[in-house]
């Protein structure tokens, strides 16, 4: 049986896709069979983060719609034969998009895939309400910053009373946080909300941190999801999301500054 | 402190700042969360009809929602300002 996972944020901007990405590659890189599907319609990108948008024909509505079969709409990744992509549509509107019909297209991938990742739009409309429904494990993506902060507060409160595991009175939906664009500099400063500062308003279970990184951008203007870029800073906090996410105990990296020499010899905390 | 942060510190510390704000907001958004939508409403149109007939504040009325296994309960206070015909018996 498959496990549904999605990546929500409420607010826009804060790695959402990014993640989807990174964590979709890094399961699949792990060997399990892996989809990951864009549910921002009328506004996709995951195509172009994932580098696959120029092999997009069908997308998520025609399926729905039975104008094409989940195998021609799934995308199999160029880096990963173990992942697949199934694309938004991006001349639709979200109305397109039905409780039904998104039903029975995880279903059957839930057949053939280990792991269906949804990428969740921004905002708490359709969209993003279809993307959760369904879930078994959310990833939260959080900035440190105020507004991010309550927007995920508000969409754990739609999590826990709009999902179908809350409607049907089942097991609550899991809950995981991500500290994206992280920058321990700026925290040491005062001028960031600290890890702390945040857990102490949501509370979930911390699957990582991920430092604000130069290579995000590089890796989003080649189409390669950040998790390849091993050697980066994002592509082995991602790689941690992952492990820690199929139950490693790996401890957590990147909360601390690295200290440079001038900030060593004026002993900055 | 080090010297680095003497250089610092007249950098405001925003940080302890957005946490404070965030706290409260927070907390009240999660009372508000799943209670009924119509209950501002309520209250507005409460407020309506109290004051046909006494003058109150607009926080002179306040309605609570609590919610448990078996039950609903909705509470109404309503503060009444000191009737002025009635005057204490120290000022007759």
């Amino acid at each position: 049986m498959a496990r549904i996972i999605v990546v929500t944020s409420g607010k826009g901007g804060v790695g959402k896709t990014t993640t989807s990405a990174a964590i979709a590659m890094g399961l699949a890189k792990r060997g399990h069979k892996t989809a990951v599907i864009d549910f921002d319609v009328g506004l996709r990108n995951l195509d172009l983060i994932m580098g696959c948008e120029r092999r997009v024909v069908y997308d998520f509505i025609n399926v729905i719609n039975g104008e094409a079969n989940l195998n021609q709409a799934l995308i199999r990744d160029k880096n990963c034969n173990l992942l697949y992509i199934l694309p938004a549509s991006q001349t639709r509107d979200k109305d397109a998009l039905s409780i039904e019909g998104v039903g029975k297209v995880l279903e059957e991938l839930a057949k053939d895939f280990q792991y269906i990742v949804c990428d969740s739009p921004a905002g708490i409309e359709k969209g993003a309400y279809l993307a959760m429904y369904y879930a078994d494990d959310a990833f939260v993506v959080t900035n440190p910053e105020v507004s991010s902060v309550r927007d995920s507060d508000r969409m754990l409160g739609i999590l826990a009373s709009k999902s179908r595991r809350a409607e049907l009175g089942m097991e609550p939906i899991k809950e995981f946080l991500l500290l994206t664009r992280y920058d321990p500099n700026r925290v040491e400063s005062g001028e960031m909300l600290s890890l702390e500062d945040v857990q102490e308003i949501l509370s979930l279970h911390l699957l990582g941190i991920i430092p604000e990184s130069k290579s995000v951008l590089t890796a989003s203007n080649a189409g390669v999801p950040v998790i390849l870029d091993e050697k980066s800073d994002a592509g082995m906090a991602y790689a941690d999301v992952v492990a820690r996410y199929l139950g490693e105990k790996r401890p957590h990296r990147f909360i601390e500054s690295k200290k440079g020499f001038l900030r060593k010899l004026f002993g900055g905390k | 402190m080090s010297l680095l942060d003497y250089f610092r510190s007249s950098k405001s510390k925003t940080a302890s700042i957005a946490k404070e704000r965030l706290q409260i907001l927070v907390a009240h958004e999660r009372y508000y969360r799943n209670k009924p939508s119509y209950l501002p409403q309520l209250q507005e149109e409460l407020l309506e009809v109290i004051r046909k007939y006494v003058n109150v504040d607009q926080d002179a009325i306040s309605v609570k929602f609590e919610q448990d296994e078996n039950q609903e309960t909705l509470e109404l206070n309503i503060v009444l300002p000191e009737s002025q015909n009635n005057k204490s018996p120290l000022e007759i």
